[in-house]
């Protein structure tokens, strides 16, 4: 369920490090937690984004949720199947559903984020 | 889950939207056990019911229920109820969870009447059955003739066996019951509701679709389109206020809204632009704030984006352009004709 190269944060992001791009998502449990995706706001290509800081939202029929990024870096691309088919969120957020990929300016930041092991034992406790 | 003033909430079971839909074209299931209930009895139990709310309880039968609101002195809402007279000197009230202990003390603080106010919310479960299919489904587990209760009344019989109120009643604009149970029965009933109800595709059904279908049927929530601060005249709900049926609290203050005139109204709204207008969010009438959200969410049965909010009385009316500030950017709405949506009878 939660791929073993990912890392993971508390706030159920998760990031994909290859050399220096980071891919950037949401966690199968917090697709689940927020329930129909309705709409996904993502930054444009050039945006800085900090780690920990608001990189965009996700809005499920019941709320909007902020979405934090896991990592620092520029934003190289962000997700175009999103703008017109959010639901795909629901459905493959570890997959086709990723949110933007980003030239990292620190890669050490994935560094201090969960494994997938970790991750799994973090939600199991918050339930 | 989520704690829901005290009680653990499903906001959702198997998703808003699917649930939302289950309701409006067969059948879902609630558990709404968290709801308060609160009984006034004794010989003076209808004048104390009277008094301390807005529709007429005289015009009450017994068997017969109706909507009905509880005001501070200043006008605004302790409350809104459900009233059901299930004898001359025996009235049920069905309150919201999070207000039924200040509800009590509040009929209690006004009760100068030859009646005893009892706080029974822990004596009863309730479950809802909502939905077109929803009678075929309850009938199968009864012996009392549904078709015989008409809207808004209800009856005391049994459901598999176990004393019921079974009142045909709702908070979803579809067909329903709500039944209420003794909480000991209530998980056997929910199991054999959802098995009486398989044919038909029933599903059970949470807070989250609670609230799409009311809002849809635009019924009020406590704490979105009422409070103590709003009247019921400002909340469109002028029918459930009989000022001509006599004393009761909170009459003065509607009397003198309604002869110097209201400042605000809830108006219903339709995004425009990309968006939801949320609980909360500034509304905008040509580029200065004039009122606020109180409920907006995806309507799963029309395929928009719909709300309510308060403006001022001259632009609360269907067909104004508005804006609507959603996180500090303002995307078109326009005011519409409400319910957003009702069900064909």
């Amino acid at each position: 369920m939660y791929p073993e190269n990912f890392r993971y944060t508390k706030e159920h992001e998760w990031v994909l490090v290859e050399g220096d791009t980071g891919t950037i998502g949401i966690t199968d449990h917090a697709q689940e937690e927020l329930g129909d995706i309705v709409y996904v706001d993502l930054p444009k290509a050039g945006a800085k984004l900090e780690q920990g800081k608001s990189l965009g939202s996700v809005e499920s029929v019941k709320a909007v949720s902020d979405v934090y990024s896991p990592v620092s870096g520029e934003v190289l691309e962000s997700n175009p199947l999103l703008a017109d088919a959010p639901e795909k969120l629901n459905e493959d957020p570890h997959g086709v559903a990723w949110l933007v990929k980003i030239k990292l300016s620190s890669p050490a930041d994935a560094a201090n984020l969960m494994t997938a092991a970790d991750y799994q034992t973090y939600i199991g406790a918050e339930k | 889950m989520v704690d829901f003033g005290g009680w653990d909430m499903p906001v959702q079971y198997s998703g808003i939207i699917d649930e939302h839909n289950a309701v409006r074209n067969a059948v879902g299931l609630f558990d709404v056990s968290h709801m308060g209930e609160i009984e006034i009895r004794g010989p003076e139990a209808g004048k104390l019911t009277d008094y301390v709310t807005t529709n007429n309880v005289a015009k009450l039968k017994t068997g017969q229920a109706h909507y009905s609101g509880l005001l501070y002195e200043h006008g605004g809402f302790v409350d809104d109820i459900l009233v059901h007279k299930v004898a001359d000197e025996y009235f049920f009230l069905c309150v919201n969870a999070s207000n039924q202990d200040k509800d009590f003390e509040h009929i209690r603080a006004m009760n100068k009447f030859d009646a005893q106010v009892d706080n029974n919310g822990d004596r009863y479960a309730q479950l809802a059955i909502q939905g077109p299919k929803a009678r075929a489904t309850l009938q199968k587990l009864t012996p009392v003739d549904l078709s015989a209760i008409k809207y808004y009344w209800f009856t005391d019989g049994e459901v598999a066996g176990t004393p019921a109120r079974i009142a045909h009643t709702g908070y979803t604009g579809e067909d329903g019951f709500e039944i209420y149970v003794p909480p000991a029965e209530a998980v056997r009933m929910w199991n054999l509701i959802m098995d009486a109800g398989a044919e038909f595709g029933i599903k059970p059904a949470g807070l989250g679709a609670r609230n799409t279908l009311r809002l849809e049927a635009k019924m009020a929530l406590y704490g979105h389109e009422i409070d103590a601060s709003i009247s019921p005249l400002e909340a469109e709900l002028d029918w459930i206020v009989k000022l001509e049926k006599g004393d009761f609290v909170g009459r003065g203050a509607l009397q003198k809204q309604k002869e110097t005139g209201l400042t605000r109204k809830l108006v219903g709204f339709e995004m425009r632009g990309r968006g939801i207008g949320r609980d909360g969010y500034e509304v905008y009438l040509d580029g200065a704030p004039a009122g606020w959200v109180t409920s907006g969410s995806p309507s799963p049965t029309l395929g928009k984006n719909i709300g309510l909010c308060y403006l001022p009385v001259a632009q609360a009316q269907p067909g104004k352009s508005i804006q609507i500030m959603i996180r500090n950017q303002p995307v078109d709405a326009v005011t519409v004709e409400t319910p957003f949506y009702k069900r064909a009878k």
